[in-house]
């Protein structure tokens, strides 16, 4: 029994690594800044949460995993905003998305 | 090993972050990186187990010095301004500077060497007496604000008097700082409805979890000084989201005001009560009966006075680079 929960938590984590690491890649390797924070964004969203959720199972029922889930409830809430702020900030500075009609500015940008 | 591992990985980062700072010339780019330099130096304090050092360093070097910047970069160009031709010379200097220290780094002892003059000087004493005079489990804070009582009302004053400078600087007219926030109107994000309810819902967290890290502080890491960096960075999420006006009427400056000079105020009459109540300044044990009950009472009181302290004067800061535009 305790053998199947240590490998369900450690595919969790491992589960979540790969999408903090094609979070990581997405950063990187996107076209322009609403794609990039859009990869970035799995870093602090989906990837934790598995990783965290792996933890809360090894850690099994007590205090940790307690802290675990509140750690876990608080990523939940501030990364999305964190991105949303960060989003509409581009947004209203003027950086329009690629692809979009380019009526002013950003020359520096292909169509 | 692992230990290890990380310690070395998190150092490499760091010295790519470091050299990004050096390499950026544009200012928010650097004051960005210099945040991430905080966040790895706490790790790396977390890593040799200083748990009340990472603390104070997330929140004061990752937190609120970051936003402090931000607001002062309003009042600078947004560029590094172009070098003079000392180009030479300062490389000259930093190298040399550099290959002293890595000379210097081989007489350094091994890390965590029982033998190292750090562990054989006092730190044997206070590990052995904290459980018997003072009673508390959190060392730190018992050498902090019992053993080395002095030092730290000499941080305190340290802080109150940068936040003097900073007020004396960019503060506005005689008796009247910030004046130009005074309008209680809602501004900053207050359009945008999800950092809002965000806002709502997180800031009561985080003023009680810096109440907590306040008065918790004798038995896990924290104290006044970490305290007061999250309560700061609590309330300038709200005027953040809801406009200057309206934090400066949650709490108005001459409350701020009062706030640095009492807590200094508080710690130093602490002292002072030591002296009246036939001990020696900042002794704690002559406060109550029994000697471990008063150092539990002075530790409780002069934590409270930095605490306020260090709220007062980096909310004055933080209210005195809004007000210049």
């Amino acid at each position: 029994m305790n053998e199947i929960l240590d490998l369900i938590a450690g595919l969790l984590v491992v589960a979540g690594s790969v999408f903090v690491l094609a979070g990581g890649i997405g950063a990187l390797r996107m076209p322009d800044f609403y794609t990039r924070i859009h990869g970035a964004s799995l870093t602090d969203s989906l990837g934790p949460v598995l990783v965290l959720g792996g933890l809360m199972i090894y850690a099994g029922l007590s205090l940790i995993a307690v802290k675990l889930a509140a750690v876990m409830l608080f990523l939940l809430v501030t990364s999305p905003t964190a991105t949303y702020a960060l989003a509409n900030a581009a947004l209203l500075s003027g950086l329009r998305p690629e692809g979009v009609e380019n009526t002013s500015t950003d020359p520096e940008t292909p169509a | 090993m692992t230990t290890l591992l990380i310690g070395i990985f998190l150092l490499s980062l760091l010295v790519i972050t470091a050299v990004a700072i050096v390499r950026s010339e544009d200012l928010f780019s650097a004051v960005m990186l210099s945040g991430i330099f905080s966040l790895l130096m706490a790790l790396n304090f977390f890593l040799l187990d200083a748990a009340d050092v990472a603390l104070t360093e997330a929140a004061v070097g990752a937190g609120v010095a970051t936003v402090l910047l931000l607001a002062g970069l309003k009042l600078t160009p947004p560029t590094e301004a172009r070098g003079r031709s000392l180009r030479k010379l300062s490389v000259a200097v930093i190298a040399a500077t550099t290959l002293l220290m890595i000379y210097a780094s081989f007489g350094q002892p091994t890390l965590g060497d029982p033998n190292a003059p750090a562990q054989q000087h006092v730190a044997q004493w206070y590990i052995e007496k904290t459980p018997e005079l003072i009673d508390i489990p959190n060392i730190v804070t018992a050498v902090l604000s019992s053993f080395r009582g002095y030092d730290t009302l000499g941080e305190v004053f340290v802080v109150l008097t940068a936040g003097i400078g900073v007020m004396f600087l960019l503060g506005g007219g005689r008796g009247k700082p910030f004046s130009r926030l005074d309008s209680r109107v809602e501004e900053g994000l207050s359009g945008h409805l999800i950092p809002k309810v965000m806002a709502r819902l997180l800031i009561p967290f985080i003023l009680l979890f810096a109440l907590f890290i306040q008065f918790h502080g004798e038995y896990s890491p924290g104290g006044g000084f970490q305290a007061g960096a999250i309560f700061v960075a609590g309330i300038i999420l709200y005027s953040l989201v809801r406009g200057e006006g309206l934090a400066l009427s949650v709490i108005p400056p001459r409350v701020l005001l009062w706030m640095s000079a009492g807590g200094a105020l508080l710690y130093g009459s602490v002292g002072l009560a030591g002296i009246l109540m036939g001990g020696q300044f900042l002794e704690y044990s002559v406060l109550a009966d029994n000697p471990v009950t008063g150092q539990h009472i002075g530790i409780i009181v002069i934590e409270l006075g930095v605490g306020l302290t260090v709220t007062g004067v980096l909310l004055s800061i933080f209210h005195a680079f809004a007000a210049r535009d």
